[in-house]
């Protein structure tokens, strides 16, 4: 790669978020793309990219009035998007496109023209489904007893993650959940699949992001504060995860973020801010551990000891996370638009200085990934 | 108060051509997993050639259905064929594959379902096409080197 070449220009979520019970899963699309397009001074008529996940790019891009000549509709979860940005940063810099709008949304929760989903594939539903598997709960937890037994993780440990990103949901207006919890409160929440309580499970709630990208020699002509993109990974695993090969890290995790890294030409010690999808406690420690910034096994302790939290030398989902945000399904959306805020300076929990900021979502459990690097700073 | 279970709203297994032995398998009360004749690794799930190596030199075996609890969860939300709160777990065979399976004839507690504690096979018929193997704690007072 000869630099960066891609530059987010526009970026916003849904005008509200939460329990939306009078907007259907399109319109939410709908919404979170016309406050991008506000953002950026743009209108559908400047867009030549689609990309969404979830709901198929056909029906999004016609229901949008749009004339795309490139499309995306990669869809192996709620890192779908984290991809979406890396297909659109390689389809510009090719010249198939060169302004590209990416659009996340979910009636999660009160389901209102949710489009239908299939959690299973083929194989998940002769291996997996026979016995008792009913969702994401009752799935992507299933790695962590072993971890456990492997890195000496503590239910305590892993319960604080939920604590820490209570801390900073109470700085953020916008978060579901703000008064803060303690490491009892989440042991003492109720059981969902041993051994997670409650309160180390994610959200279900309505709502949608959109982000437009653009060639990064284009961005000093918006209105809005360049957010370059420095670099990008991505992978996929496995659609069952009983089937993953090991069960105290991710391999996809380990591909896209190697690869963003590299491609960003960054390391550890450049990273102001860090995003890891949380749709459960324990994927914040596989990520850290996973990226590099802590070894096998001690991503407990380095959350405990408090690095990721405010006033901490890595800043972790500082918006608050699956866990206390909000979460409609697909979360990597809102992982990436709190990056970019982040970069913006305009996030409620702002870190002062941030200068490089990495997103690292999941798709699936622990079926794919993706990761993109955002910078405030021009190459 | 324990909501209805109805043992009939387990969801079953329909078996593609690739994997229809597993399943004549499990009917005969006999675990059947694949093994690559070129590298040797056993592998699951069934799939005609060696994901290691892509070999489609490929054989099925009889396994012993041995093996120990790789790791677990336990569902405590409501499921319409199964009684909460069950455990939903991985068994690591001694042929080195992994598959999800239900730990029965054992208390359905974290006391009681030691990672690494060793498990056999047995059989369940669900339907006159579908058995399904699930796992219960080994019944064997050691576990002997077998050199016969």
């Amino acid at each position: 790669m000869s630099g960066p070449t891609l530059a987010v220009v526009g970026a916003a979520e849904t005008t509200q978020m939460g329990v939306i019970t009078d907007t259907s899963e399109l319109q939410l699309h709908a919404d979170a793309a016309f406050n991008a397009l506000a953002d950026a001074g743009l209108t559908i008529k400047d867009i030549d990219g689609f990309a969404t996940a979830g709901e198929r790019p056909t029906d999004v891009a016609h229901y949008l009035g749009l004339e795309p000549r490139w499309v995306d509709g990669t869809s192996v979860g709620g890192c779908s998007f984290m991809i979406h940005v890396r297909h659109a940063a390689a389809a510009i810099a090719a010249g198939l496109c060169t302004t590209v709008l990416i659009t996340h949304a979910e009636s999660g929760k009160s389901r209102v023209g949710k489009a239908p989903q299939a959690f299973t594939s083929a194989l998940s539903g002769q291996f997996e489904r026979p016995f008792g598997v009913t969702g994401p709960p009752t799935m992507f937890g299933l790695p962590v007893l072993r971890h456990m037994q492997d890195t000496g993780l503590t239910h305590e440990q892993m319960a604080n993650v939920a604590v820490v990103q209570r801390e900073w949901a109470g700085m953020n207006p916008r978060a579901t959940f703000r008064d803060p919890i303690t490491v009892e409160d989440v042991l003492s929440s109720r059981m969902i699949a041993y051994p997670f309580h409650l309160l180390e499970c994610c959200l279900v709630t309505d709502g949608g992001g959109a982000l437009i990208v653009t060639s990064a020699d284009r961005a000093k002509d918006f209105p809005t504060t360049p957010v370059y993109v420095l670099g990008h990974g991505e992978s996929v695993e496995t659609p069952m995860v009983s089937q993953m090969k090991n069960f105290s890290s991710s391999q996809a995790f380990r591909i896209a973020g190697a690869d963003a890294f590299a491609s960003a030409e960054i390391t550890h010690a450049d990273v102001d801010h860090l995003m890891v999808y949380d749709a459960f406690a324990h994927l914040p420690l596989y990520g850290l551990e996973d990226l590099g910034f802590c070894g096998r096994g001690e991503a407990g302790d380095f959350v405990w000891e408090r690095n990721t939290a405010p006033g901490g030398s890595l800043p972790m989902n500082t918006n608050g996370g699956g866990l206390s945000y909000m979460h409609s399904g697909m979360y990597g959306m809102y992982a990436m638009q709190e990056s970019v805020r982040q970069m913006r300076g305009t996030a409620p929990a702002q870190i002062d200085g941030a200068e490089v900021s990495v997103s690292l979502g999941v798709g699936g459990m622990f079926g794919a990934s993706g990761c993109v690097v955002f910078s405030n700073v021009a190459p | 108060m324990t909501p209805t279970v109805d043992r009939t709203k387990r969801p079953l297994p329909r078996p593609t051509p690739e994997t229809q032995h597993f399943w004549d398998g499990t009917r005969n009360g006999q675990l059947l997993i694949q093994r690559c004749d070129a590298c040797g690794d056993a592998y699951f799930p069934p799939r005609p050639f060696c994901p290691a190596c892509s070999s489609q030199d490929v054989s099925v075996e009889q396994v012993s259905g041995r093996g120990t609890l790789y790791s677990y969860l336990i569902n405590h939300t409501r499921h319409p064929g199964i009684a909460s709160p069950y455990a939903i777990a991985v068994v690591e065979l001694d042929v080195g594959v992994r598959m999800m399976s239900n730990i029965v004839n054992c208390e359905q507690t974290p006391e009681a379902l030691v990672i690494d504690m060793p498990v056999e096979v047995v059989f369940e018929a669900f339907s006159d096409e579908i058995t399904l193997a699930f796992f219960q704690p080994s019944t064997a007072d050691v576990e002997t080197a077998v050199q016969s």
